[in-house]
């Protein structure tokens, strides 16, 4: 029973509470969407005309606030953190659906753990970051205390996007393998896996986007020096800490915005990268 | 041999399931061990009850930072979830398919901005506007609070919304027989079938309220005294360790670590009441 927009109308008209609920709801979804735009074009309307070559010199002086030294440890950062978290993340996530038995009570603890570790803020990380790789293992502020640090960050995120995939596996992949005579290590590494990869991949991509936005747990571990890194124990600040730095410093609010468009224009390709590929999966790996 | 890879390997994997229990088993008893003896010399009431902060005479008192992480929680909810949670019974129920597809992506990309890009954008649209329209300088529990229930919309916005689409069919339907209109239906039926995954959202939402940082400390003022209006400045606990750690030092610097424990009891407590919400709409 299809109604024309007419009729649906006059219906609303004969019931005020009808009318309010779906008038409400509308208001609301269109503040969010004015919020977004808003956002979004502000930062942009702002920043792109002061996005000069300046900004982009290898080397950083207080003249030209260059971002290029933080790009390249934004990409250092993320590429260490993933060296770790990565492999740490997809092992755990091996062991908990495909070695631990049912009703393993190791199980209920590692999930207990991800979810206290995905509830606390990044300020929290830091701190212990600070204590922890910086004092305790002796790495000082540098690149190593704070990719450390965000591995840990985003291993629950990594965890179980990884989980949530090799569970969608269908379990006669694993039987046909296990009938065809492979053992399991074999059936994880060239069956499982490789089945599960797109949901691999969109956590990772999620992981990245984390890392490159993380400021408050990098000023501890990574430092604010503003240059590129030179190793693993030099101090690195990332795009977002840069972003901080320079806005606090009141002398460079447009570079500041032109930071801005870049760490937009980086999450929104991150963001459209990962909706491809969960639209390849199918949508089947929406979490509920 | 081949027996034996298959058995190092089951042990490789056990370690790397281990890894996320070790972390948190380091960072609890990082932060305690260090945090907890600075509560000690302190003194627990003083420190949590303390309403002075004055590190260069080694007074250390929390509550006004307590109290700023709570009244800018509060604001953030007050303006985050009835907007959240509508557009989320919008998303839900009353979304055609192609603007859904585009609101969906626009709330994930929300959720994926920067901290500081939300805090700058506060810095220079929400901290003028609010010194203009409403008094102050601009910097105040208000300025906070709106920011922040915009940083946790698509939060609560996408627990609710996944919570609401749970909810058997047959609720809507059953309603929908009885007469009741599609508005209707939806707003007194399933809305409250989906209570406590809704509940799940918004305590999720608090939990990213009261640990977010670089935003706050760049809209909040900062100012160590118990706000009392809400135009007036405010310094919150996340925000009292960023602002001072990077130059503390001895008992000061203690006094920052035990602020930080203070902070993860609070999001321990909240990701409790978090995960025993889940587990009721789970069952329900």
């Amino acid at each position: 029973m299809k109604q024309t927009a007419k009729q649906k109308w006059a219906s609303l008209c004969k019931d005020p509470v009808s009318l309010l609920i779906r008038l409400a709801v509308c208001l609301a979804a269109l503040i969010t969407v004015l919020t977004i735009i808003f956002i979004i074009a502000y930062i942009l309307i702002k920043g792109i005309p002061y996005l000069s070559p300046d900004l982009f010199k290898w080397k950083y002086t207080s003249d030209n606030v260059s971002m290029m030294p933080a790009l390249i440890n934004t990409l250092l950062i993320t590429v260490i953190s993933l060296l770790f978290a990565v492999p740490a993340g997809i092992g755990s996530a091996v062991y908990l659906t495909e070695y631990a038995g049912r009703g393993n009570k190791l199980v209920e603890l590692v999930r207990i753990t991800t979810e206290t570790l995905s509830g606390i803020p990044s300020i929290v990380y830091g701190l212990f970051g600070s204590l922890f790789f910086v004092k305790a293992c002796g790495f000082g502020l540098s690149l190593l205390s704070g990719s450390l640090t965000l591995a840990i960050m985003i291993l629950p995120l990594i965890m179980r996007t990884t989980e949530e995939a090799l569970r969608a596996v269908p379990d006669n992949y694993r039987e046909g393998s296990f009938g065809l005579g492979a053992g399991k290590l074999r059936t994880v590494f060239r069956i499982v896996l490789p089945s599960a990869i797109p949901g691999i991949v969109s956590g990772v991509i999620l992981g990245i986007g984390r890392i490159i936005g993380e400021s408050a747990a990098l000023i501890f571990t990574a430092g604010t020096v503003a240059e590129a890194a030179k190793g693993l124990f030099s101090s690195a600040r990332t795009l977002a800490v840069h972003m901080y730095a320079i806005s606090g410093e009141g002398l460079y609010i447009n570079q500041t915005y032109a930071t801005a468009v870049i760490l937009l224009a980086v999450v929104i390709l991150i963001n459209s990268l990962s909706e491809l590929i969960s639209e390849k999966l199918g949508g089947k790996n929406k979490n509920g | 041999m081949k027996n034996f890879k298959e058995k190092a390997m089951h042990i490789v994997f056990l370690i790397t399931a281990l890894v996320s229990v070790a972390a948190v088993v380091l960072i609890c008893v990082f932060l305690f061990a260090n945090g907890i003896p600075a509560i000690g010399k302190i003194g627990v009431f003083k420190f949590l009850l303390g309403t002075e902060w004055r590190p260069e005479n080694d007074i250390y008192g929390i509550l006004p930072m307590i109290i700023g992480s709570i009244y800018v929680a509060a604001g953030a909810l007050i303006i985050g979830v009835p907007v959240g949670v509508l557009c989320a019974v919008f998303m839900a129920g009353f979304c055609p398919k192609p603007i859904y597809k585009v609101l969906k992506a626009g709330i994930d990309l929300m959720a994926g901005i920067p901290s500081v890009v939300y805090g700058f954008f506060g810095l220079v649209v929400i901290v003028p506007f609010v010194r203009e329209n409403i008094g102050g300088r601009g910097f105040s529990v208000l300025t906070a609070s709106v920011l922040l229930g915009l940083m946790i919309l698509p939060t609560v916005i996408s627990v609710a919304e996944s919570n609401i689409r749970a909810v058997p069919e047959s609720y809507y339907e059953g309603a929908l027989a009885l007469g009741a209109s599609h508005e209707r239906s939806f707003f007194f039926i399933v809305l409250p079938a989906a209570k406590s995954g809704v509940l799940a959202g918004i305590v999720l939402g608090i939990g990213r309220a009261i640990g977010e940082t670089m935003a706050v400390k760049m809209v909040a003022g900062n100012q160590t005294i118990i706000p009392e209006s809400i135009t007036s400045g405010v310094r919150t606990l996340t925000t009292n360790i960023v602002l001072e750690m990077g130059y503390s030092t001895d008992l000061h610097r203690e006094a920052l670590i035990a602020t930080g424990v203070v902070l993860f009891v609070f999001i321990l407590l909240i990701n409790l009441a978090f995960s025993a919400l889940k587990r009721r709409s789970g069952k329900a």
